[in-house]
């Protein structure tokens, strides 16, 4: 199955980390990510400009309306995100539990609504 | 995984995958002694299969080569792991020096995994819903979500169980063994108590998502092979017999509407006879070994069924005494309420309505419905109608099931029709 793992953090405690901090969480994220692509787990990885980037969009009554930031104020912010193949849920909490980032914020694992797959439990990995 | 792999090699990798996952995940938890560290070496060591089968071909003893493919990757990642966790080089060095263990790789050894896995799933520290999820995924390969959706569970909280399970495992520092000789027995009765769960959860399911529930039996049964085939103990023997025999009514048992059909009432002639004859061996040979215990019993009280091919010639002597054997082995309220309906087929309705209400005047079963529907069952027999439609009408008072309402609302109306 796949799953979306939305990275969620306060983009405050990141602002307020030194450049040299910042490098290496990338650094170990980028390698983990490496990781997982070898594995077939990966699919589609991103990072997400922060919030100051963000607009929200509407069309109400064939009138497109335009907000600054992001559609939600919460405390903590979509920073990034993975797609990712996994056997099942639990598998999928694995690999979400091993990315750097949770020992800061944390990570959503959502499923991907798809029609089941017959035998896909089967399948030891997927193509990529 | 640049290159494609052709489609037989895909195909032989599934193929290993469905036969020996469980196996190589069995024999990594003993080897790197951690479920999360074992899972994810073999899935390490498939994707690893799947590039290098179909470059140098496939190994002469795949479920081997998986081991040891899953561990050196383990052994790997923890090294590259070490550079952020110190403690951890240490345990890589270890690791590998044992490495010349893991070479005599027997079926025994394997064998030994595959119950030490069996065991911790089982164990007593987990609860039972637990034990019963982590029986599922661990030994029998389910998935999280197919585990939800035969329990009509959601997918986050048997997640959830899953999670908690392995982090006590871990915290408790629960051993990965087959337990000693002395702890045997009552560790034993745990494994058969959460394989005769997962049967009966297939079992009782009676309509709506029956289909998928079914696997559930099939599954138990499937585990109750697998224990008996590393454990030949007497009531692993009389566990399996009991499923079979259970499972041989299940086109029976239930209409096409989803009515419930009891013992008496089912068209016999599609009770499933090999599995009759499969529980039937069984059964003799528990007894044979002279340590009869509760599921054996059990079993040879279904087989006596088994044999009637029309409900009046059921052998009621011999079910009675069977149940007095059941009532030495392991008394329970129940099984005394089972009794009675045997004493009183053997010896008519009063009998047994006598037996039945020595069991409610001490109150143990005065809120189990099936208790009242016996009871009403016997006044019926005897014509105390009014009796009768009390006891009925009590009964589905404690009643929820829906097939079993519909049961008791019949006979219901049919008293009253009598009268």
């Amino acid at each position: 199955m796949k799953y979306l793992l939305f990275c969620c953090h306060e983009e405050k405690k990141l602002d307020s980390m030194s450049k040299s901090e910042c490098d290496a969480l990338m650094n170990e994220t980028w390698a983990y990510c490496e990781k997982l692509k070898k594995s077939g787990h990966l699919i589609v990885a991103e990072p997400l400009e922060p919030i100051q980037m963000a607009v929200t969009v509407r069309a109400r009554n064939g009138n497109v309306s335009v907000t600054d930031g992001p559609f939600a104020e919460t405390k903590e912010q979509i920073g990034g995100f993975f797609l990712i193949n996994a056997i099942d849920l639990n598998e999928a909490i694995q690999v979400a539990s091993k990315f750097p980032s949770v020992r800061l914020g944390t990570m959503e694992v959502r499923p991907v609504a798809e029609p089941e797959r017959p035998g896909a439990k089967t399948e030891p990995c997927q193509d990529v | 995984m640049s290159e494609r792999p052709t489609k037989p090699v895909r195909e032989v990798v599934e193929e290993v995958y469905r036969t020996e996952s469980r196996r190589v995940l069995a024999t990594l938890i003993r080897l790197l002694g951690d479920f999360d560290a074992a899972e994810e070496a073999l899935h390490e060591a498939f994707a690893v299969a799947v590039e290098q089968w179909t470059r140098d071909g496939i190994p002469a003893n795949p479920r081997a080569w998986l081991v040891s493919t899953g561990r050196f990757k383990a052994i790997d990642r923890m090294r590259r792991r070490s550079r952020f966790d110190a403690s951890l080089a240490e345990l890589a060095t270890q690791m590998e020096s044992s490495i010349d263990d893991a070479q005599e790789n027997t079926d025994e050894s394997i064998d030994d995994d595959r119950l030490r896995l069996i065991f911790t799933c089982c164990h007593p520290a987990l609860s039972s819903e637990a034990q019963v999820a982590m029986t599922l995924r661990e030994v029998c390969g389910l998935t999280t979500e197919e585990i939800a959706r035969s329990f009509l569970s959601s997918p986050p909280t048997i997640a959830q169980r899953i999670v908690r399970a392995k982090a006590k495992i871990r915290k408790a520092r629960i051993p990965y063994e087959v337990p000693s000789e002395t702890a045997l027995p009552d560790r034993l009765d745990a494994v058969l108590r959460v394989i005769y769960l997962v049967f009966n959860e297939g079992y009782s399911a009676s309509s709506g998502e029956s289909l998928t529930r079914h696997d559930l039996s099939a599954e138990a049964i499937r585990l109750g092979r697998l224990l008996l085939e590393l454990l030949p103990d007497a009531e692993a023997m009389g566990l399996l017999a009991l499923m079979l025999l259970h499972d041989s009514r299940r086109a029976a048992r239930i209409s096409g509407t989803g009515e419930l059909f009891l013992l008496e009432d089912q068209d016999r002639s599609l009770w499933n006879r090999d599995q009759i004859a499969e529980g039937g061996k069984l059964v003799e040979q528990a007894f044979a070994s002279r340590q009869v215990g509760s599921y054996t019993i059990q079993a040879a009280i279904s087989g006596v069924h088994s044999q009637a091919t029309h409900p009046t010639e059921t052998d009621w002597v011999q079910i009675v005494s069977l149940y007095d054997l059941l009532m030495q082995a392991s008394p329970s309220p129940i099984v005394e309420l089972n009794r009675a309906v045997a004493v009183a087929m053997r010896d008519g309705p009063l009998a047994g309505l006598n037996l039945i209400d020595s069991v409610l005047r001490r109150g143990e079963l005065s809120n189990y419905h099936l208790a009242h529907a016996a009871r009403a069952d016997f006044c019926r027999r005897l014509g105390q109608t009014a009796e009768a439609e009390a006891a009925y009408e009590r009964a589905l008072g404690l009643t929820q099931q829906k097939p079993e309402r519909r049961f008791l609302e019949q006979r219901l109306a049919g008293l009253q029709d009598h009268s």
